[in-house]
């Protein structure tokens, strides 16, 4: 075990977490506000690399196939708030099957547009080289993910803690019964963070595709990955999504790395671990 | 202002509300009054839209708000100080005044703080580590924020110490100087019979009793069999 090993693998991680950060995020934050276990997540991320992959095909624009990638889950998750899982409010059961099913079926749409072989989203050449510094090597766009997450964690923290609609989107998750006795608009504020949660995810998803590229079976790949993070973290924390993105990434690369045959067991048994020591996850509340 | 017809509310198969009428007219202020259980909570929850009764009519400043989502009554003017005050926890004192803001009327962030100054002193702290009688009045002064036409306050005084209801009843006593309608649930009766114009009893369901308070205060039977005084 070199330095190199550890620096590389940390590095590697931290990415990874970066990645997972994009995707969790607006998972905890939908669950945090609708209690909605949103099984189409994955799908998301998913998709949104699908959608990018097609717009990078057509313009050749990295930035639009980001942009494309989000606002176009963005309105599948407004079409399938509004039109399927709002009928379903309060019923946790129905909601949990409806987002299975729009999972397989956005499985099988992707399989019918995009065909089963697995493509790959080039980063522009901007983002393209490798820096090495002492020990390391970095991929360039892999510091590039890290950015983008700091990024994105930062401006939604902002918005969530700094802003009128971030207060009454906690107003919402603290008492939603009393958040509409004080004129807060649920419905609404429920349609908005679950279009930023899909926009977030698919974001991720386009981002993703430059390395871990965009497949068949990707979406359920990743959702395990988005669970734990959000179980370990603390269901609807922010704070708890970042933690909880960076302790997975590492751990899954490091488990990966020194005892490949058990990465899943390094995985979960951390995980397992935290939720018997602290059951509501290391942020969240019961 | 607000006007209820024959109003049943049902929580699943139990008839809470059996058939209330009863109106709230402009600067007026009406006090229900009875016993746990009556259905007094059931009726502020039936008014806001939190528990939608199944048959009658709720009118509002002329509009037929029956099945409204409480939203909209609390846009149309209604502000609510509910029971057990139900402050947000996680946000701080000042966040829980805007995020109910609706502005074109006298009450601004400004104006609440200083009508409770104590809220002022704990502008930054979170809701959730106020005292009971801090957070009744980020309640009122939250349901202040709305620029309400009717406030509905359901025992604004439950759980609070002698000193604090007093406070309580003299910002009760304030508001209706300054023109507001009072929808008001009430346990403690002394309180109740002092600020309001109307009160009327409940018990199982139904008003069983409707009156000036003086009258109320002399009538004895009514008093010890659905007060309990």
């Amino acid at each position: 075990m070199t330095l190199e090993f550890w620096v590389t693998q940390t590095f590697n991680g931290l990415s990874y977490g970066a990645l997972l950060f994009l995707l969790a995020s607006g998972l905890s934050l939908i669950f945090g506000v609708m209690r909605v276990v949103n099984l189409a997540h994955g799908s998301y991320f998913m998709l949104g690399g699908y959608v990018g992959l097609s717009v990078i095909w057509r313009t050749g624009s990295y930035v639009l196939a980001l942009v494309a990638g989000a606002l176009a889950l963005a309105v599948v998750g407004i079409a399938m708030e509004r039109m399927f899982l709002r009928r379903l409010a309060g019923q946790t059961l129905g909601q949990v099957l409806m987002t299975i099913g729009f999972a397989l079926i956005f499985q099988d749409l992707a399989l019918l547009i995009w065909g089963g072989d697995p493509y790959s989203i080039r980063p522009p050449s901007l983002l393209a080289g490798v820096v090495t510094a002492g020990p390391g090597r970095f991929p360039i766009y892999r510091i590039f993910i890290i950015v983008i997450a700091v990024a994105v964690g930062a401006a939604l923290w902002l918005l969530l803690d700094r802003t009128r609609i971030g207060a009454m989107i906690r107003a919402a998750v603290d008492d939603p019964e009393m958040a509409q006795g004080v004129g807060i608009r649920v419905p609404r504020v429920s349609l908005g963070v679950f279009a930023l949660g899909a926009a977030l995810a698919a974001f991720g998803g386009v981002v993703g595709a430059g390395f871990l590229g965009v497949y068949p079976g990707l979406d359920f790949e990743i959702l395990p990955y988005a669970f734990v993070v959000v179980i370990v973290g603390g269901l609807g924390s922010l704070p708890g999504a970042m933690v909880g993105s960076l302790l997975v990434g590492l751990l899954d690369n490091f488990g990966k790395a020194l005892f490949p045959e058990l990465s899943y067991f390094t995985l979960f048994a951390p995980m397992a671990l935290i939720l018997a020591l602290k059951p509501t996850g290391l942020f969240g509340r019961a | 202002m607000l006007e209820l017809a024959d109003v049943h509310t049902y929580y699943g198969e139990s008839h809470v509300l059996q058939g209330v009428s009863l109106g709230v007219r402009r600067s007026e202020v009406v006090a229900i009054l009875g016993r746990n259980g009556a259905g007094k909570t059931t009726l502020i929850r039936s008014v806001i839209g939190f528990s939608p009764p199944r048959r009658g009519a709720i009118r509002f400043k002329d509009a037929d708000i029956t099945r409204w989502p409480p939203y909209r009554a609390v846009e149309r003017g209604m502000g609510l100080v509910p029971q057990g005050r139900r402050v947000f926890p996680s946000l701080s004192v000042v966040e829980n005044l805007v995020v109910a803001r609706r502005d074109g009327g006298r009450f601004t962030l400004a104006r609440v703080l200083e009508l409770f100054p104590r809220l002022a002193e704990r502008a930054k702290s979170r809701a959730g580590r106020l005292s009971g009688g801090e957070q009744q009045m980020l309640a009122i002064g939250r349901a202040l924020m709305g620029n309400p036409d009717l406030l509905l306050m359901d025992e604004p005084t439950e759980g609070l110490a002698p000193l604090i209801v007093r406070e309580v009843g003299r910002i009760v006593a304030e508001l209706k100087r300054e023109g507001l309608s009072i929808l008001l649930v009430e346990q403690n009766l002394p309180l109740a019979l002092s600020v309001a114009d109307t009160v009327h009893v409940l018990s199982r369901g139904q008003i069983v009793h409707s009156s000036a308070p003086a009258a109320l205060m002399a009538n004895e039977a009514v008093k010890s069999r659905y007060l309990g005084v």
